[in-house]
């Protein structure tokens, strides 16, 4: 297996991109990656798109999106796996190069959401859950993640206000990202004020619906290093998946789809997690955030909620979580979150973070997640 | 011999005053209470309709009965408000209780004695030898529509009866059925709410077509009022049970066991019945117990049990129906009871 | 929103419960499949599921998906019936107040929607307070 590099990364401004296509969205994303890298060629490509079809009713992306990038017949992969799409179309993209099958790899990863309304959006959503014994029920993503809430709360005593902080802590760091869906700060009380979407968990719990893609290029190595690239090298890549339904989890407070693909991450990457200096992971609701923190061993099982509050995880703290505003500050559309968590891995480990930027950064872990914990899959990326 | 098997109830929890429904259309309450001798009636949530509660009814008349599923033979549903206008209610009924694919069904309509021609087709078939078991079941989620006098009544409830030879809770010792053609309340298809003839109602229709099938079977069965324990006839209102059953020479305490509606409504289709599966909840063994129905349109079906001393080993298998009507209750406001009965209308 | 044939396909789940025991570690399967999860047998028995459990974790949609806009807010759980097997539905016929991990609750039949004035009616099991 060769070493892989990534060599360049892309990300536009992330929200309610009414005047946007999918197809541009994408487009003008991977052609700020190709730029960075200063590439003109791509062996394949792979794009993480969780729903094309329920959001904009347009499938075959791996025929479309190379036609608009304007590099037919280049072999593309649309990957799907719920909300890890992009973390698994960047392990695709990782295996191509790793195995010498290519060599200079585009991944992308984009959702285009905001075409449909918000009972459409919530439905298209729902589809990464049991359709027949979760969905039926009148289930959403919100109310799965409210169950687990429940759950964690009364097994650990988690509180009300440490699943705010999370939410706060990710907007203070949101607030240091230009290219944030929402870069201003809230407060605990505004977290407990919002609307209730699904109890315990309010709107401002919520990872929200947002238009945008992110892209990375990849190379071998050997070839960053004659190109005389800055590269940050993938050390690490892990997946596991877990039941669909989170009924038939043998733990509900526990997501072990994270805690497997982080092990076999670290493991490649001969790490432990104490020496990953900054993680982004995958905070779809506050949660979340709690319990893969757990998950990951950066807190013991059931401290995810004491960690937070005590600051832990926030940019100063010992094992700064989510620097680029999280999901919840940064925005999801779905297919790209996973790959813009490449992207700010790499623009942290390359010292381009701006007021965000977690000092000393030589190692950064990506955490990606399907569904209530169906599938997950982790990176690892060290700085060259 | 046959007769009945096993029994249960449904009632949905949701109530809905008289006050509250004569506050919104600007009526004099307490002339509506003391008229039509009600108090409230069950409203069913979102979630429940003819179907829902003939599956629950039916499966505490199993639990009664003592039988397996798969030996009945006949499951008739008859109600005026089935779910759907084409497809029976009766087959996912058969379906819930895993008495497929081995059975006849059929729904049954007859305005409010849906119920009992159901139980009269079914105990038939069991006494001709035709199946082994026959369950019927007469529930509805009716409509009464705003600012009718019918609105304060119309109310949503299940009884289901299972006929068998064997092991009898109740002799079937004799039915009649009184019937002529007369439109006293009638729907028209695509019509969301019934019509009827007010005071045409009374006499003409349910009076005289209650006396005659109360007189008939008693005169064929060679009794009189006195010889039965209870009576119980349909009850639109809280009055006309009673004056019917004055008029025939029935007591107050004959009637009072399965006098439901005040606190009840009628439950159309499930209005004799439930007060039937009320009056066998607190029956003994050798009661007679004597019930007429009545149908709009318009006919009488009326039947007379024998309670065995199998009620006493039956009784407590399942829910009883007083209990159903006068615990775990939850009053609705008429917003709400709009909502859920889609009084209101909204956007496509 | 199923179609009438995926929900008909379920009907034996939706109505009765009906699930599959592995026949080598008696594992139970709700809905039946064909490999069990626990020991990867291919041989199942065919079982129905307890009627009374009791409620692991549960919450309160409030923003529901536009089929069940009409029924919100409704409480929707995860149980634990007596034999151990896990099940989601709506918890139906109670306060919210009510509503608590370890409340024991049994099956009801009910409708689960109904896709407009002219669809199909769909019915399922709900937990409502023993």
């Amino acid at each position: 297996m060769r070493n892989v590099a990534v060599i360049g990364v892309g990300m536009t401004k992330w929200g309610e991109l009414w005047e946007k296509s999918l197809r541009d969205i994408f487009v003008e994303t991977a052609l700020l990656a190709i730029d960075d890298a200063g590439v003109d060629r791509i062996d394949s490509m792979y794009v993480g798109c969780m729903s094309s079809g329920l959001f904009i009713g347009q499938e075959h992306l791996a025929s479309l999106l190379p036609d608009y990038l304007g590099r037919n017949p280049v072999p593309a992969v649309r990957v799907e796996s719920a909300c890890s799409s992009g973390g698994l179309a960047l392990r695709q993209g990782f295996i191509d190069v790793a195995s010498g099958m290519s060599d200079i790899v585009l991944v992308g990863g984009v959702e285009k959401m905001t075409d449909v309304n918000g009972h459409e959006a919530t439905y298209a959503l729902g589809t990464a859950a049991d359709q027949e014994y979760e969905g039926y029920h009148g289930l959403t993503f919100p109310g799965l993640y409210a169950m687990m809430a429940h759950a964690h709360m009364a097994k650990y005593g988690t509180t009300r206000e440490q699943l705010a902080m999370v939410a706060v802590k990710n907007h203070d760091n949101g607030s240091k990202n230009p290219l944030a869906q929402f870069p201003f700060k809230i407060t605990v009380e505004g977290v407990l004020g919002s609307v209730l979407v699904a109890d315990p968990l309010r709107v401002l719990d919520c990872s929200p619906i947002t238009d945008g893609a992110a892209a990375v290029i990849l190379c071998p190595s050997d070839m960053a290093k004659r190109m005389k690239k800055s590269a940050v090298r993938i050390a690490g890549s892990g997946q596991a998946t877990d039941t669909i339904a989170l009924s038939s989890r043998k733990d509900i407070t526990w997501i072990e789809s994270t805690h497997l693909a982080a092990q076999k991450a670290l493991a490649m990457a001969g790490r432990k997690v104490e020496d990953i200096d900054l993680f982004e992971v995958h905070d779809c609701f506050t949660i979340a955030e709690i319990m893969v923190s757990e998950a990951l061993g950066i807190v013991e099982r059931g401290q995810g909620g004491k960690a937070v509050q005590e600051g832990l995880t926030s940019l100063q703290g010992k094992f700064p979580v989510n620097p680029s505003g999280g999901l919840k500050a940064k925005g999801h559309p779905v297919g790209a979150t996973g790959v813009a968590q490449a992207v700010e891995v790499v623009k942290q480990l390359r010292g381009e973070a701006g007021a965000r930027q977690v000092g000393g950064a030589k190692l950064g872990l990506t955490q990606n997640m399907g569904g209530t914990g169906g599938s997950s899959v982790v990176h690892i990326f060290e700085a060259e | 011999m046959a007769g009945i098997i096993g029994y249960g109830a449904y009632i949905p929890r949701n109530r809905i005053k008289v006050e509250e429904i004569a506050k919104v259309w600007g009526a004099d309450a307490p002339s509506y209470k003391k008229g039509l001798m009600l108090e409230e009636k069950s409203v069913p949530s979102p979630d429940q309709d003819t179907i829902t509660m003939a599956v629950e009814a039916s499966k505490r008349a199993l639990k009664r009965a003592g039988i397996d599923p798969k030996e009945i033979g006949a499951v008739y549903v008859g109600s005026e408000s089935h779910p759907y206008a084409v497809k029976p209610s009766g087959t996912v009924l058969a379906e819930a209780l895993d008495a497929t694919p081995e059975v006849h069904t059929a729904d049954f309509e007859f305005a409010c004695k849906a119920g009992t021609e159901g139980m009269f087709v079914a105990l038939s078939l069991v006494q001709a030898g035709a199946v082994k078991f026959g369950l019927a079941v007469g529930a509805d989620t009716s409509q009464g529509a705003p600012g009718d006098a019918l609105e304060y009544s119309a109310a949503a409830g299940a009884a289901a009866f299972i006929f068998g030879k064997d092991p009898i809770v109740a002799e079937a010792l004799d039915t009649y059925s009184f019937t002529t053609d007369m439109p006293d309340f009638w729907r028209r298809e695509y019509q969301y709410y019934p019509q009827h003839g007010g005071r045409f109602t009374g006499d003409p229709a349910y009076f005289k077509h209650i006396m005659g099938a109360a007189e008939g079977i008693m005169a064929k069965a060679k009794m009189k009022p006195s010889d039965f324990q209870y009576v119980i006839f349909h009850q639109p209102n809280g009055k006309f049970p009673l004056r019917v059953g004055e008029m025939l020479g029935f007591e107050k305490k004959q009637i009072e066991p399965g006098w439901l509606v005040p606190k009840l409504g009628n439950t159309y289709s499930g209005s004799s019945p439930l007060g039937l599966t009320a009056t066998l909840d607190i029956s003994k063994p050798g009661d007679m117990i004597l019930i007429v129905s009545y149908g709009s349109g318009a006919g009488s079906d009326a039947f007379i049990f024998r309670v065995t001393k199998r009620i006493d080993e039956v009784r407590e298998l399942a829910p009883k129906t007083r209990t159903l009507l006068d615990t775990n209750k939850n009053y609705l406001e008429y917003g709400v009871y709009a909502k859920y009965r889609r009084k209101i209308r909204k956007a496509d | 929103m199923p179609t009438p044939s995926r929900y008909w396909r379920e009907i034996p789940q939706r109505y009765r419960l009906e699930a599959g025991k592995c026949e080598s570690c008696g594992y139970v399967c709700f809905p039946p499949r064909l490999v069990c999860p626990q020991c990867g047998s291919r041989e199942f028995a065919k079982t129905k599921l307890a009627d009374s459990g009791k409620i692991l974790t549960y919450t309160i949609i409030r923003v529901a998906p536009h089929q069940y806009v009409d029924q919100a807010p409704y409480a929707v759980g995860i149980a634990e019936q007596d034999d151990g097997v896990k099940l989601t539905a709506q918890i139906v016929d109670c306060n919210f107040e009510d509503v608590k991990i370890g409340m024991r609750v049994k099956i009801e039949f009910r409708k689960i929607y109904e896709e407009g004035e002219a669809g199909v009616i769909y019915y399922g099991y709900k937990f409502i307070k023993e």
